[in-house]
């Protein structure tokens, strides 16, 4: 009973604000509208295309309204010639989306300026840099996102992970030295990811938050995490040393995703530089991540089994990622996977930098301070590498 | 035309791409060591093409290969509009007539200056200003010596005139400042003058910005007939402008005759074969320097100006550049049908052509 008259006691006022906000905003809405003067200007007309499939003699946008109003395609042109299209026949509202198909001759490399022609006489542009045939999504395409992703995210993070013995040999000030060099290479992966994320949202014209969707992926990436992590210390028979490698390998494996979404999209739209140069800068690239999945292992004898587990935790999302970038070319949706991925390499270094402190509680001696610097450098220059 | 701005994402490309792109210092021993390379670039090539592939052109039946076109099947609402393209051909509006003292004709019109949104292509809607609520104006004919009287009322919100090109006293040119100037909403003024030289003339509106005044559709027609007149034709006018639906000054978007850009490409300008068909072309398109016109399967008189009765030139294309106008001369030959448009393609393709159907 008193249970029962102490919950309605909380309940009751808590009801009675939550009516009185809905009634108020009732208000708002019906009467508070109209003491105010309606927009000057002229409507906002805003489509973001968030895909293009190039077949033969056929473009096919995927557009979003992202602006405040309503936007009608009424003509579109593509370099300076009207053309033939279907979709798009009525009006798109915010946030819709529509699928316009132009009926028109391109061809291979050249670039193209699509015109959309609203009903206002509004201009909404849309360049191709360079036409390249969509990829179909058959059998030979995923075969090759596989091999792609396998070559960039599984190869040279096992690849890294050999590295295990020869660190077993340098000793508990070699570890923690070691340790914060992961730390240093994952700094530098988070940057580089969060800038590639806030450019990739900038494109996307921010339908659903743009920029504020990395973020959101950022932080959602800690905290869940966070809750992994929370779950797996609680569990006794894990010690430190697995347990972070997991989590390395988990944060890295998003990050891979991110890595591989980015090769994918290059690949769909015909940017992609294949061959020797991609793979092999890549597995140099990428084999230092093995090497911070491996760090905190020294102490231990894991069997192979589980290695490969926490290589292929690392790795393989690169081939999801591949696949997913090749097919759905959405940098909305990129940029909220890269944020995904620096907010786990975020989680990781929160929980490697315990591990680097001595048995002093110092953090930053000289020999972490250059082991830390090492990684920012090693990922850097690598990084170069395959920029060249 | 405008140039669209260059893209945003070009010039920001993404560092994460440029990484992509790369070709890497990385040796060639890597790639034997993995062989994977060929394999790699085979499978690439495949999608990418090749310089000479052509992505487009196994469909041949797309609308880019057969011409530039609006969205198949979408027309524009004449009867909403209040004015027909087709009509506009064979419209000439030669006033009300009365005889004067001395014998000569006396001409009267009254021009009515309005806004009107205008369905300029199918499902686009164009703020206009426009003479007698139609682009272009009315085409007002007389014949050279006659007395012309023209009351100009302006029932728009904004202020206009009525330019006259031709021989007339300052205070009849029609500008600010000259005879009663601009002319106020609500107001009305009179313009009158004798018409010469004769020959083919346009109007158009003279307020400030004068560019933007005329490319909002304040443009007309004046033809003088020589006393003697011309020779018994078909007699046709085409208005060539655009529409700079965004109104930055920059081009336009839109190239059109006679107010509906592609509309001849639907309803073809129907003539006879072996009779004369004599077209009246002015060029009033603003923001592009020149126009001009190119006739398939035929050639034409063309007399610049109409000032003159005999031909300059016996030619299948001409340019004008704004304000500048001449008559074509032409006879077709044969039956079926022959394209007319810019000869400045890029103006055709955004609207400017059409189509005669010659008939027996």
């Amino acid at each position: 009973m008193t249970t029962t008259s102490s919950s309605l006691r909380i309940w009751a006022p808590a009801a009675g604000v939550v009516a009185l906000i809905a009634l108020t905003l009732t208000a708002l809405a019906v009467l508070g509208g109209r003491t105010l003067p309606d927009r000057a200007g002229p409507p906002i007309e805003e489509l973001a295309v968030e895909q293009t499939l190039l077949t033969p003699g056929e473009i096919e946008l995927t557009v979003r309204n992202t602006g405040a109003d309503p936007v009608r395609v009424a003509q579109v042109f593509v370099n300076d010639a009207y053309v033939d299209f279907s979709g798009g026949a009525t009006a798109i509202d915010r946030l819709e989306s529509s699928t316009l198909r132009l009926h028109y001759p391109w061809h291979a490399q050249q670039p193209y300026a699509i015109s959309i022609l609203t009903s206002t006489g509004a201009v909404i542009e849309h360049e191709i840099p360079a036409a390249v045939a969509t990829p179909q999504p058959d059998g030979g395409f995923f075969g090759l996102m596989t091999l792609l992703g396998t070559y960039v995210g599984i190869i040279p993070v096992v690849l890294g992970m050999l590295f295990l013995p020869t660190l077993r040999r340098i000793g508990a000030r070699g570890v923690r030295v070691l340790l914060a060099v992961t730390v240093g290479l994952l700094a530098f992966l988070a940057v580089d990811a969060t800038l590639d994320a806030f450019e990739l949202a900038k494109e996307s014209g921010g339908a659903f938050g743009g920029p504020a969707l990395v973020v959101l992926g950022g932080l959602l990436a800690f905290l869940a995490l966070s809750a992994i992590d929370h779950r797996l210390s609680r569990d006794r028979t894990e010690t430190g040393g697995l347990r972070l490698a997991l989590l390395i390998s988990i944060g890295i494996g998003l990050h891979n995703l991110g890595e591989g979404l980015a090769i994918g999209t290059a690949y769909a739209v015909g940017e992609l530089a294949l061959g020797v140069t991609l793979v092999v800068g890549f597995a140099i690239h990428n084999t230092t991540e093995g090497l911070a999945i491996v760090s905190p292992l020294t102490r231990r004898r894991p069997p192979l089994g589980t290695l490969l587990g926490l290589g292929a935790i690392a790795g393989a999302p690169a081939i999801l990622g591949a696949v997913i970038g090749g097919t759905v070319s959405n940098p909305e949706l990129s940029g909220f996977l890269l944020g995904i991925g620096v907010g786990a390499i975020a989680q990781v270094i929160v929980q490697l930098v315990p591990a680097v402190r001595d048995k002093a509680g110092r953090l930053l001696d000289p020999a972490t301070v250059g082991g830390a610097t090492a990684g920012l450098l090693a990922m850097y220059l690598t990084g170069l590498l395959v920029t060249a | 035309m405008s140039t669209p701005e260059p893209p945003e994402h070009e010039n920001t490309g993404s560092s994460r791409r440029r990484f992509l792109l790369g070709g890497a210092l990385a040796g060639t021993a890597g790639a034997a060591a993995l062989g994977l390379g060929g394999a790699l670039t085979a499978s690439a090539e495949g999608t990418r093409g090749t310089p000479t592939g052509h992505g487009g052109h196994s469909s041949a039946h797309g609308g880019g290969v057969t011409g530039p076109t609006f969205r198949t099947g979408s027309t524009v609402d004449h009867t909403t509009n209040g004015f027909h393209p087709t009509d506009v051909l064979r419209d000439f509006d030669y006033g009300r007539t009365s005889r004067m003292a001395d014998g000569r004709t006396l001409r009267e019109w009254d021009i009515y200056a309005s806004d009107e949104d205008i369905e300029i292509a199918p499902g686009v809607t164009f703020p206009a200003w426009t003479f007698d609520s139609r682009i272009p104006g009315p085409t007002l004919r007389c014949t050279e010596g006659d007395r012309l009287r023209v009351r100009f009322h302006n029932g728009s919100a904004h202020p206009h005139t009525m330019h006259f090109h031709g021989i007339h006293p300052a205070e009849m040119d029609g500008i600010p400042g000259a005879g009663d100037g601009v002319i106020e909403p609500g107001g009305s003024t009179v313009y009158e003058f004798d018409a010469e030289p004769f020959g083919l003339h346009l109007y158009h509106c003279h307020v400030g910005p004068l560019a933007e005044h005329i490319a909002r559709g304040m443009y007309g027609t004046f033809i003088v007939d020589p006393k003697q007149g011309r020779p018994d034709a078909d007699e046709l006018v085409m208005v060539m402008h655009g529409y700079n639906t965004t109104f930055d000054g920059e081009g336009n978007q839109l190239y059109a005759v006679n107010g509906v850009p592609f509309h001849y490409m639907h309803e073809p300008v129907r003539v006879r074969r072996g009779e004369l068909v004599r077209v009246y072309l002015v060029n009033a398109l603003e923001y592009d320097p020149i126009n001009s016109f190119h006739l398939h399967g035929n050639f034409f008189d063309y007399y610049p100006t109409g000032t003159r009765l005999e031909p300059s030139e016996f030619t299948d294309t001409i340019v004008q550049a704004q304000g500048q106008r001449g008559i074509c001369e032409m006879r077709f030959k044969y039956p079926g049908q022959f394209m007319f448009h810019a000869h400045k393609t890029e103006f055709a393709e955004l609207g400017w052509m059409g189509m005669f159907e010659v008939v027996e």
